[in-house]
This record gives structure tokens, sequence and C-alpha cells, in this order.
């Protein structure tokens, strides 16, 4: 995703240089084989695979969960493997799929964990928690005293990735943290996190099975295949247009084309221009498409006129507009716009800006091109994406 | 029993009122000492055995055994060694308390789920925070359900100790025996039975105390 705000600056930049983990029953599930990432700073890095593949085994390597077998792992350039482990665990946010609140504390106490491990004074955890509940969306004079079984699942989800960040860790790891919630739940815990991370910028490393959740999350996405080898590892749209093997062809699915539409969001394609009048513009006399979009005084559109039954000097009444196209923003993905053009007889999506003013229109004919465009010239692409999504 | 007389006499109460009180007091310091002393070995002895699997089973086993001897047969065997005193009561009294509150500290433990505890390391807690910021708190419940059968079993096995002039309230049950006497041995067995209820249900409300967590 390309990142829209400045980034703080506050994530460390992760390396593996040729990590193996072997387990004692040899190269079972869960093995790593001479893994080398380089994640940059403030980048979410997707690790996706099959079960077995060695993901959530390379992702506890970093915090020292599990001790490499060989090879070295670095944050910020310092090796972990010289750091004492429960102090770099304290640095490294860790948000797993049951989550594991404490049920004894309450939702600040579980919050305020690391915060108070790393002996912050009172008022300033206190500040801290209160910032972290309202950043996930929980009142914090409603939720601050309560238990977590009193919470709803995705609530309780929130407050998992709230602890992790309390102490404002440079790097955050996450092993299928929305993995025990319903679908719907799940996309609006992704979205939230999104918005935090582009607020935060802390370097996130997060583990899961589920390729789409890898396209939407990541800024690279790491596809591992069984026996912990690395099958590819590069930007979602790379992987989509330009999979490096079959296993990951196989793996993205042969809707690739398809998942790339939900990569890229109307701002990313050149708008057409519909021909447009306004409420109080008298029609010239002859001429002219039949079809025009009829705006209000605030550049707000209104809906499709047929010019056929209007009479020359008659203004576009209100009355006569059809309002059935959809209404886009520039955050609309091509795949929401390409779904809804599809469900009507007006193939004609109108875009509209943060204040509602008409923008321009997409057409099946706009998606259509601007798929075939990034299959000609992926790498001009990504490089684009790398750029602005992972500084 | 001398027939005639009434099965309780309320004025050998009356005028034994200091001397019952002595008696209760001492009863619940005996029952006290059992319980700590027992609680402390059951709490470093079920701590090990829950992180060692390979302990748990002869731990458990030895405690099983004390567990089976006959209270009486227990204190005449260590007659020889330890007297008639206070040590001689204690050990066995801590001693039947073992099974109990070692298998719940146990299961308290093991009943912490991993997720907990895995979140909890993830974080950068030490092997000792774990144990005592989440482990025990969270164990503490099923420990104090321990607790509660130990206290009862303890408070009923201390008048046996009157055969070895200890006792609590033992000492009039033993007394009512030897005269043919009925109202201290009501005295000492009801008074016995309601100390028993009421330890009972200030654990009850400890444990509730103690874990607010569990009722919401």
């Amino acid at each position: 995703m390309s990142g829209a705000s400045e980034p703080r600056g506050l994530g460390a930049p992760v390396e593996l240089r040729h990590v193996s983990k072997r387990f004692a029953s040899g190269e079972g599930p869960g093995a790593v084989n001479d893994l080398s990432l380089a994640i940059p700073a403030g980048a979410i890095c997707v690790l996706v695979g099959p079960s077995g593949c060695g993901k959530t085994t390379t992702l506890r390597m970093i915090n020292r969960l599990i001790e490499p077998s060989s090879g070295q792992i670095l944050i910020d350039g310092q090796d972990v493997a010289g750091v004492e482990p429960t102090e770099l665990r304290r640095r490294i946010g860790y948000v797993i799929q049951q989550i594991g609140l404490f049920p004894h504390q309450t939702i600040a106490q579980n919050v305020a964990t690391v915060p108070r491990l790393l002996g912050w004074p009172e008022s300033r955890i206190r500040r801290r928690v209160d910032e972290l509940l309202e950043l996930i969306g929980l009142e914090p004079a409603k939720v601050r005293d309560r238990y977590p079984s009193e919470l709803s699942g995705g609530e309780r989800q929130r407050v998992g990735v709230a602890r992790a960040m309390a102490a404002e860790p440079p790097v955050m790891l996450m092993d299928e943290p929305f993995g025990a919630v319903d679908p719907i739940v799940r996309e609006r815990l992704q979205n939230e996190f999104l918005r935090l991370h582009r607020e935060q910028r802390t370097t996130v490393v997060f583990v899961t099975h589920d390729i789409d959740e890898a396209i939407k999350m990541g800024d690279r996405v790491a596809i591992m295949q069984q026996g912990g080898q690395l099958a590819q590892y590069a930007s979602p749209a790379e992987l989509l247009t330009k999979p490096a093997s079959d296993f990951v062809a196989r793996f993205v699915g042969a809707d690739r084309g398809l998942k790339r539409l939900a990569l890229t969001t109307v701002a990313d394609v050149a708008l057409e221009q519909a021909s447009t009048l306004h409420e109080n513009d008298h029609l010239e006399a002859s001429g002219g498409p039949r079809y025009r979009l009829l705006l209000d005084g605030d550049e707000r559109p209104i809906g499709w006129v047929n010019t056929a039954g209007l009479a020359p000097g008659q203004h576009p009444w209100r009355e006569l507009a059809d309002a059935s196209s959809p209404l886009l923003t520039y955050r609309s993905t091509l795949r929401d716009a390409l779904s809804m053009l599809l469900g009507l007889a007006v193939q004609t999506g109108v875009v509209v800006d943060e204040a509602g003013r008409y923008a321009g229109v997409v057409t099946v004919q706009t998606i259509a091109d601007s798929l075939r465009s990034a299959i000609e010239r992926p790498a001009e692409e990504d490089a684009a994406l790398a750029a602005g999504g992972a500084p | 029993m001398t027939p005639g007389e009434p099965l309780i006499r309320w004025d050998w109460i009356l005028a034994h009122l200091g001397d019952i009180g002595q008696r209760l007091i001492q009863h619940l310091v005996l029952t006290g000492i059992a319980l700590g002393v027992g609680l402390a070995l059951s709490l470093a002895l079920g701590i090990w055995a829950a992180r060692r699997p390979v302990v748990y089973g002869p731990v458990t086993w030895v405690a099983g055994v004390l567990y089976t001897i006959p209270s009486l047969a227990l204190f005449a065997l260590l007659i020889p060694f330890t007297g008639l005193s206070l040590l001689t009561a204690e050990i066995g009294l801590v001693s039947y308390t073992l099974l109990i509150l070692i298998r719940n500290v146990v299961a308290g433990i093991q009943a912490v789920p991993a997720e907990v505890r895995e979140s909890a390391r993830g974080m950068g807690y030490t092997r000792r925070q774990i144990l005592w910021r989440i482990e025990l708190p969270l164990a503490l419940g099923i420990i104090i359900a321990g607790i509660r059968v130990a206290a009862i079993t303890t408070i009923g096995l201390v008048t046996v100790t009157a055969l070895i002039g200890q006792g609590g309230l033992g000492f009039f049950i033993v007394q009512g025996i030897q005269l043919f006497f009925s109202t201290p041995l009501i005295v000492g067995a009801s008074l016995s039975v309601l100390l028993a209820v009421t330890v009972d249900a200030l654990l009850v409300r400890l444990q509730r105390w103690v874990t607010p967590w569990a009722r919401a």
C-alpha cells in the first residue's frame, strides 16, 4: 500500500541473514532453511505460506522465543543474539492469534504491561493507556477497569494490539492476529490496523496463512513453502503480476488479476471526464452528448440527464436526473468499483473528492486498461510502490 | 452415660466457658499452623511438580501414602521420636493437608491458558515474574478451593490429637468418653463442626474477594 502520510521514523529495520532452524526431529514442520530477508524500517512485511512452512518459527526467532540454529537476526543493525531475551522482548510488540490477555487484570493493567516492566512512572502509564484506548476506538472511562472476559472478541483483539504498542516498540510481531474473529470484524480490524500503522510507522512482521490478507496488509510479502524455503519476497503487486514460480502462482491463486484490482485505487487510474451540466445552465440549442451529468451549485453530482427529452433553453431539472450511478471516492479500490459497475445498467461510476465534488468518471474500460498496463509494465510500478510504501 | 442424666447440662457449660474458649483458640492455632506449613510445603512442591512433570508422580505418590496412614497409627508411630508434643500433632496434621493442596497447586498452575503464558513470555516477563504475577494469581481460585477441603479435614483431625495431649476441642470429646458424661462430648463435637462450617464460609468469601475477574 502506498503510504499517504509522512513516516515518523519510529520503526527500525529488521534483517535476517541466512537464518536456519532445525528441530530435533530433523527437517520437520516449522523448520526454516537459510532464510534471508531485509525489512525496511516502517514497512509491514507479511510472512505467508501453508502450515508448517516455518513462518511462525521465523517470527518467534526475531524475539528469541526460539533460538535459530544458525544465521543472524539484526534489528536496527544490532544482533539480537547479543541482547538479553527479556530485555529484547520488551522492545518488540507481540500479538498472537489467541491474544492472551491476562484474565485477572483489568484492560488498563493489561495495556500497561510493558510500560510497567520498563518502570515508567504511573502518571505517564495512565496517560499512555488512555491515549491507546482512544486510538483503538474504545472509550477509556468505559473499559479501563473492565476485565477481558467482559469484552467482545473484536474488542479483546484491539486491546491485544494496544498492549503490544504500549511502549512504542520500533518492531511489532503479529502472528495471525486477526485469525480468530469473524470475517466482518476481521476486515474492520485490518483497516483499523492499517490506519494505526500509517500514524505510527512501526516495522511490522505479520504472519498469516491467508494470501488475501497478505496482499492487503503487506508492503512486502514473503511467500514461504514447505521446508522453510523462501519462494518469493516482493511487493504484493509484483507477486500478482510476476510470480517467481509455479508454487507462488498457485499460492496467489488463478484470480490474481482480480486480486490486483483490490490493490489499486481509483486515485491510481486516469479518470475520464463526462459532459456536465449545472442546475441553472441553459441547454444550448443543439448537439452535445445525449447523457450529461447534472451538478448542483457546489459541484456535487445529482444524476444523469437525458437531454433528448429536453427542449432547448429548458432547465435540466433535478427531477429528470437519474442518480443510479454509483459514487466512488479516490480511496475506492478498483475491485469494489468494478463490482458496483457490473451490477448496474449504467456502467459508469462517478468519482467525487473528499468534499463530495465531481472529479471524473470511471468505466469498465478504464479498469480493464489499468489492469493491462500493469501487466505490461509491472517493474516500473513496483519501484514506485516500494518508494511510496516502504521508505 | 449415667441413666437419668440430661443430655446437655447447661450449668456445666456455663461453669466452663473460659475453658471452652481456651480450647477453641488452641483448636484454631493447631489448624492454622497445619494449614500454613502445609500450604508452604505444597506451594514449593507443587510449583516444582508443575514445572517438571517427572516430579509430579513421585510427589503425589508420597503425599498419597501419607494420606492413607490411619491418624491414630501415625501419632503412635511418632511418639517414640517426638513425644506427646505439639510437633507430633503437627507432623500428622500437616501430612494430611499435603495431598489435596499439592494437587490443587499443580492443577491451578496448569489451568493457566497456554496463550496467556505465551504472551507474557513474548512481552518480556521473566520466569519468576510469570510465576508470581500470572500463574499464582490465576491459580489462586483453585488453590483456595484446596485450602477449603484441607481446612475442614484438619479441623476434624485436630480432635484426634487430644489422645496425645493436644487436641483443642477434642479434649472435651475425650473427656466425655472417659467420664461417661455427654455434655463435654457434645460441646466438643458441635463446636468443632461449627468451626469447620465457619472457616469454610470465610474461605469462600476470601476466594471471591481475591478472584474478582472470575465474577465478570
